[in-house]
């Protein structure tokens, strides 16, 4: 075996650890589904022999035993009716005890998620992350709450059988000791075939998923070039795909249960032919009453029963199998999730921010999304309090990329940032981000009453709070004119509210939140200048006292920033006050002269 | 539920072959009980080697055309599940791609995304699994009361009894289940929402440290789900046990019924045992049926939400042109109302005509109604009243196709997406490199893709996330009219550019798209200011029109906004 494949087999087997142990923590269901089951499986296999008892008592020689007859078949339907009743409590456990596990799964991979860099969500398909949510745990609750406790309680089917076979004829056991490991074998080599099949399986669903995400977002854009046919061809490529890993998949496992019936029915065959041959030689004398390959008819009608008992589960066991896999590789990806490299933990040493000043410095820092490409190079720049740090300079100069290193969605490759002379690394992360209050060009609001949306920045504000921020961001007349005013509901891509509104709920939501520190990335690039203006007296009053990064580009923002960082090709080559900048005479002033030009 | 038949219909060669050999394995199958007892009741006793090998080999061949038979049409079954979901697939993602606007609304784009995924992978499971399952049951279901019949129908008659019961029950906890599976699709609507919301917002939320408020709204949705599909399999639960109950509350009758037939000499106990083993067989294939049947329940649900989709009254209808309009002019709007929710004009009475050539500008408030008249004009909506013609024609009678290969658009929200910059121009047009990169010099883009190191193929992130809003904003636009639309509508598109870039691409559009009809919607005077036409616009209703100087002089709303941005925008 090579190491590969032995730290296959590690995982494999980790796969199925992690999952049973999902199983165990549900004990107080679990526990008692098993006994259930064993009992209804009693139950039912008990109900035979009254009827057989019944069926004695009608071919008595003097005639039907009608009591007896009577009393058996009313033990029967009690048998049945009491059986009944435990499989279905058998039911609502079960269903009860996969809804835990999946609320516990999905739970995890969604609380995983939010603690996951923002870069996860660059690189990865918002669709695909989906699908983990839906597709991938779903297929292992279908597997969960109809198989698992199937194939544990069957085990003692399979073990009791043998153990009366043995009782019966040693001799005939052999031929389970060359068909089981047959069986065996036969599924390991398959099963070991079929799942990286069912594995591709999985993660081209993920990525149809991804797809048709990505392209419904963008209906309306599609729709307006007329371009629905060349999206669906498309779609259909990926949609091609998944359905032929899904096709591979189904092709290979196919042969699994056939071929294990197939091993299973040789065994019984086998069993039928040597056991009437056996039968043959100890009529005839050949072999002595005693010896171990002695066997009577009966002897040998009870082997058979056994043995297709014993068959049974392990038939069930390769149906199922294929199920197994598909919910394996499903586990094996939300797994995946569930193992991301999330954001650093804090250090315990972490420093608690208690109030906040607003001192930020970028000390000889450089920075790249990747390492081979540098955005940033050898950055100083420092922010007093109450100051505004205006950010200007060609697109992709690294503006926004600024912005995510003072919130620390990323961190630096060299050099240091300091908040109030504390290394913004020593600080934990959810006390530097609350420091800070913004609002994005790119305005993300979620479904919910526009009241949600804008107390999103603030729980606990009151609701004059929350009204006196909608006037302040002059969004307040417009939200009191609608239908439902405050509570109107806001669907994705609603049609009801333009890109400009968006953009005024969201600055209403950081005029709630009293962070020392303010971010402005273009917060108003669809906000028409007239109510730009009408809002102008409610900015600068949200700018004073907070220290504030501001990328715009209307002159007047940035003419009265304290400091202006002038970045170009990943340096800062000019910063300073309006004035000096102008004074200096060089890209900002040719810039700004350019406008009069 | 109809509907999987049309798609099953061009298979049902491949599925009778399929099933065909199917049934030939599950009777080979069922042989081999036959041939065993046959073996141990009456071959054993003659003590004839040669008979009992002989008929080991019926078994084993039996044992294999059973396991050929099996993987065959399992195999062909697993194609035929293949070819059926996707076309099923295929064809529900373009009909949502066709959806019109309001329909696209009133599903929404989390509910649609549930249906492509999870709601077709349940019917798919569902076609699969029938297949593969749904021939032994009833064979064993029919084969064994066929046979009891023939043996005694006196009995059999009374465990037929019980069949109508059984059928009640299902036909009621059906009726109860499909709306069931309804809501928990519906919950998955629902969770699907805030996974997405939370991918798109993962910025904001960290930047809030909302880790904690996204995990219980998460929550509730998660538990809401949970609680659908528990409430589901409660109901459905409910088959199994009933259905064996009854089976086996028949057993207990024919036993019963039998002690008096017996005594009566008119069957013998043989007989009671006999049938009794073919009960075990008939009530395990019952089990299966009800298992079979839960399934179909949760894709019938499926199904459901599926065929609202695809049989959408989407496409917005063709209508006859009444020949009123005059061919002379390229677009005009006559008095035009329209309303989203119908309570307040969103549009109201607007009337506007332009010749072919002509650049309107659209300028006006947020939230004023000025991409709204963009989307009237793309027949994103039907009006309420008016008429909108191009050419002369009303946009009712031109066919989609006709209508949208007059346009180049830009719009507001527009999108990115994950493939190359240069695919993101052509969006999957045909469209010479000349063409392209002649549309990238005019959207003032060309120079910025250039200085990428991989210049066109550069691979865009899914919506664009690493170009900066001006660099989107210009592959837009290059978009928009590298197809050398006639009429081009650029709403709100150049925002984020800075002056210089601005009054540069207007230039450019100018001097190469001059016989293109150009919209321009924007909220900068500078953009709009060389249009031969100015729109002011207010709750949907034009409250001034003109040239820009006309415009300066007469309407005091243009004059406020344009002394508003003196000092405008500056960098980009």
């Amino acid at each position: 075996m090579t190491k590969k494949d032995k730290t296959v087999q590690r995982k494999k087997r980790g796969i199925f650890l992690r999952l049973s142990r999902y199983v165990l923590e549900g004990w107080a269901l679990f526990v008692p589904a098993v006994i259930l089951t064993l009992l209804s499986n009693q139950l039912s296999l008990m109900g035979p022999r009254f009827s057989g008892a019944a069926i004695d008592a009608i071919g008595l020689e003097r005639g039907v035993d009608f009591y007896t007859v009577s009393l058996n078949v009313g033990i029967m339907i009690f048998c049945y009716v009491v059986s009944a009743a435990l499989s279905y409590a058998l039911a609502m456990i079960m269903i009860r005890l996969s809804q835990s596990i999946i609320y516990k799964m999905r739970k995890q991979v969604f609380e995983k998620l939010n603690t996951l860099p923002v870069g996860y969500f660059d690189t990865h398909a918002t669709g695909d992350i989906i699908s983990h949510l839906s597709y991938d745990i779903d297929t292992i609750n279908s597997t969960l709450s109809h198989d698992l406790i199937q194939v544990m309680t069957s085990a003692y089917t399979v073990i009791g059988s043998l153990v009366f076979m043995w009782q019966i004829s040693k001799p005939m056991i052999l031929i389970f000791a060359l068909t089981v490991p047959a069986s065996i074998l036969f599924t390991r080599y398959r099963s070991k075939k079929v799942r990286p099949l069912f594995r591709a399986r999985s993660k081209k669903y993920g990525e149809l998923n991804g797809y048709a995400e990505e392209m419904l977002s963008g209906s309306r854009s599609i729709a307006a070039y007329g371009r629905q046919e060349v999206i669906s061809e498309r779609f259909n490529k990926h949609n091609k795909e998944a359905m032929d890993a899904f096709y591979k998949a189904e092709y290979n496992a196919a042969m699994l249960f056939p071929t294990i019936n197939f091993i299973n029915n040789i065994s019984l065959t086998l069993v039928a032919v040597f056991g009437g041959i056996l039968y043959m030689y100890s009529q005839s004398g050949a072999v002595l009453v005693g010896s171990a390959f002695f066997i009577t008819l009966g002897g040998v009608a009870q082997f058979v029963q056994y043995s297709r008992k014993f068959a049974g589960p392990i038939n069930e066991f390769s149906n199922i199998l294929h199920e197994f896999q598909s919910a394996f590789s499903a586990a094996e990806r939300v797994f995946r999730i569930l193992d991301e490299e999330p954001e650093p933990e804090d250090s315990p040493e972490a420093i608690s921010l208690e109030s906040v000043e607003g001192n930020v410095e970028f000390d000889d820092v450089t920075f790249g999304y990747v390492p081979e490409k540098t955005i940033l190079k050898n950055v100083f720049v420092t922010a007093r309090k109450g100051q505004t740090i205006a950010i200007v300079g060609p697109t992709g100069a690294g503006k926004t990329t600024i912005i995510n290193l003072i919130m620390r969605f990323y961190d630096v490759n060299s050099g240091e940032i300091r908040m109030d002379g504390i290394p913004v690394k020593d600080i934990k992360r959810a006390d530097l981000r609350r420091a800070y209050t913004m609002v994005l060009q790119d305005t993300w609001l979620f479904y919910g009453t526009i009241y949600d949306n804008i107390v999103y920045g603030k729980e606990n504000a009151t609701p004059e709070e929350v009204y006196e921020a909608a006037k302040a961001a002059k969004i307040h007349s417009y939200i009191e004119s609608l239908p439902d005013g405050y509570n109107t509901l806001l669907s994705d891509d609603g049609v009801n509210i333009s890109k400009g509104q968006k953009q005024l709920i969201t600055i209403a939501r950081a005029f709630l939140s009293d962070a020392p520190m303010l971010i402005l990335d273009e917060a108003t690039s669809n906000v028409d200048s007239r109510t730009e203006i009408q809002i102008q007296d409610a900015m600068t009053e949200l700018m004073k006292n907070r220290t504030c990064f501001v990328i715009a580009h209307r002159l007047s923002t940035i003419q009265n920033a304290d400091t202006i960082l002038v970045i170009k090709d990943g340096a800062i080559i000019e910063q300073g006050n309006h004035e000096q900048l102008l004074r200096a005479g060089g890209f900002y002033s040719s810039l700004y002269n350019s406008q009069f030009s | 539920m109809k509907w999987i038949f049309s798609y099953l219909k061009p298979l049902k060669v491949r599925m009778a072959i399929g099933l065909s050999i199917k049934i030939l394995g599950t009777v080979a199958e069922l042989l081999i009980p036959f041939v065993l007892s046959h073996i141990l009741e009456n071959v054993i006793v003659t003590q004839d080697v040669g008979k009992i090998i002989f008929f080991g080999v019926i078994m084993a061949v039996c044992a294999l055309v059973a396991g050929l038979g099996n993987i065959i049409a399992n195999r062909m079954a697993a194609r035929v599940t293949m070819i059926f979901s996707s076309a099923m697939r295929r064809d529900l993602f373009s009909k949502t791609l066709m959806l019109s606007a309001r329909d696209t609304d009133r599903f929404t784009i989390p509910s649609l995304e549930a249906r492509i995924t999870s709601d077709t992978y349940n019917v798919q499971n569902f076609v699969g699994m029938i297949q593969r399952m749904g021939v032994r049951a009833p064979i064993l279901l029919l084969g064994g009361i066929a046979i009891t019949l023939l043996m005694d129908s006196a009995l059999s008659l009374v465990m037929i009894a019980t069949l109508p019961l059984i059928f009640i029950v299902v036909y009621s906890i059906s009726r109860l289940g499909v709306p069931l599976y309804t809501k928990v699709q519906k919950s998955v609507d629902g969770m699907v929402r805030v996974v997405r919301e939370d991918a798109q917002g993962i910025r904001v939320i960290k930047a809030l440290s909302k880790n904690e408020y996204e995990n219980r709204r998460y929550d509730t949705v998660n538990r809401a789900l949970c609680k659908q599909e528990t409430k589901a399999g409660t109901i459905m639960g409910i088959v199994n046990p009933v259905m064996t109950m009854l089976m086996n509350l028949g057993i207990a009758a024919v036993v019963a019924v039998s002690a008096f037939l017996v005594s009566k000499g008119q069957s013998s106990p043989a007989t009671v045992i006999a049938f009794m083993q073919y009960f075990t067989l008939i009530s395990m294939a019952m089990m299966s049926l009800s298992r079979m049947f839960v399934m179909f329940t949760k894709c019938a649900a499926s199904a459901g939400r599926i065929s609202e989709v695809m049989y959408a009254e989407s496409e917005l209808r063709l209508e006859e042109d009444d020949g009123k309009g005059d061919p002379s002019v390229h677009i005009s709007f006559e008095d035009v109302s329209f309303s989203y929710f119908g309570k307040k004009p969103n549009a109201d009475r607007v009337s506007v005509s332009l010749k072919k050539g002509q650049r309107l500008g659209i300028i006006g408030a947020t939230g004023s109604g000025k991409s709204t008249l963009v989307k009237l004009l793309l027949r994103f909506y039907d009006l309420d009243s008016g008429c909108i013609r191009i050419n002369g024609r009303d946009i009712r009678s031109y066919t989609k196709d006709e209508l949208t290969s007059m346009f180049g658009v830009a719009l507001q929200n527009d999108f990115l997406y994950a493939d190359t910059i240069a695919e993101n121009i052509r969006f999957g047009r045909d469209i010479s490199d000349e063409d392209m990169i002649r549309a990238a010099k005019i959207a003032q883009a060309h120079d910025f893709i250039s200085a990428m190191p991989d210049g066109y193929s550069h691979i865009l992130s899914a919506k664009g996330t690493n170009l900066s809003g001006g660099q989107r904003q210009r592959v837009l636009i290059a978009r928009a009219i590298a197809a050398r639309p006639d009429i081009l509508i650029l709403d709100d598109s150049s925002s984020a550019l800075d002056y210089k870039t601005d009054s540069a691409l207007r230039r450019a559009l100018a001097e190469e798209l001059g016989d293109s009809t150009v919209i321009t919607v924007a909220q900068r005077v500078s953009s709009v200011k060389s249009c031969d036409l100015i729109l002011v616009i207010d709750e949907g209703r034009i409250i001034g029109r003109g040239s820009h100087e006309e415009l300066l002089r007469d309407c005091a709303e243009y004059r406020e906004i344009s002394e508003s941005q003196m000092g405008g925008a500056f960098l980009d």
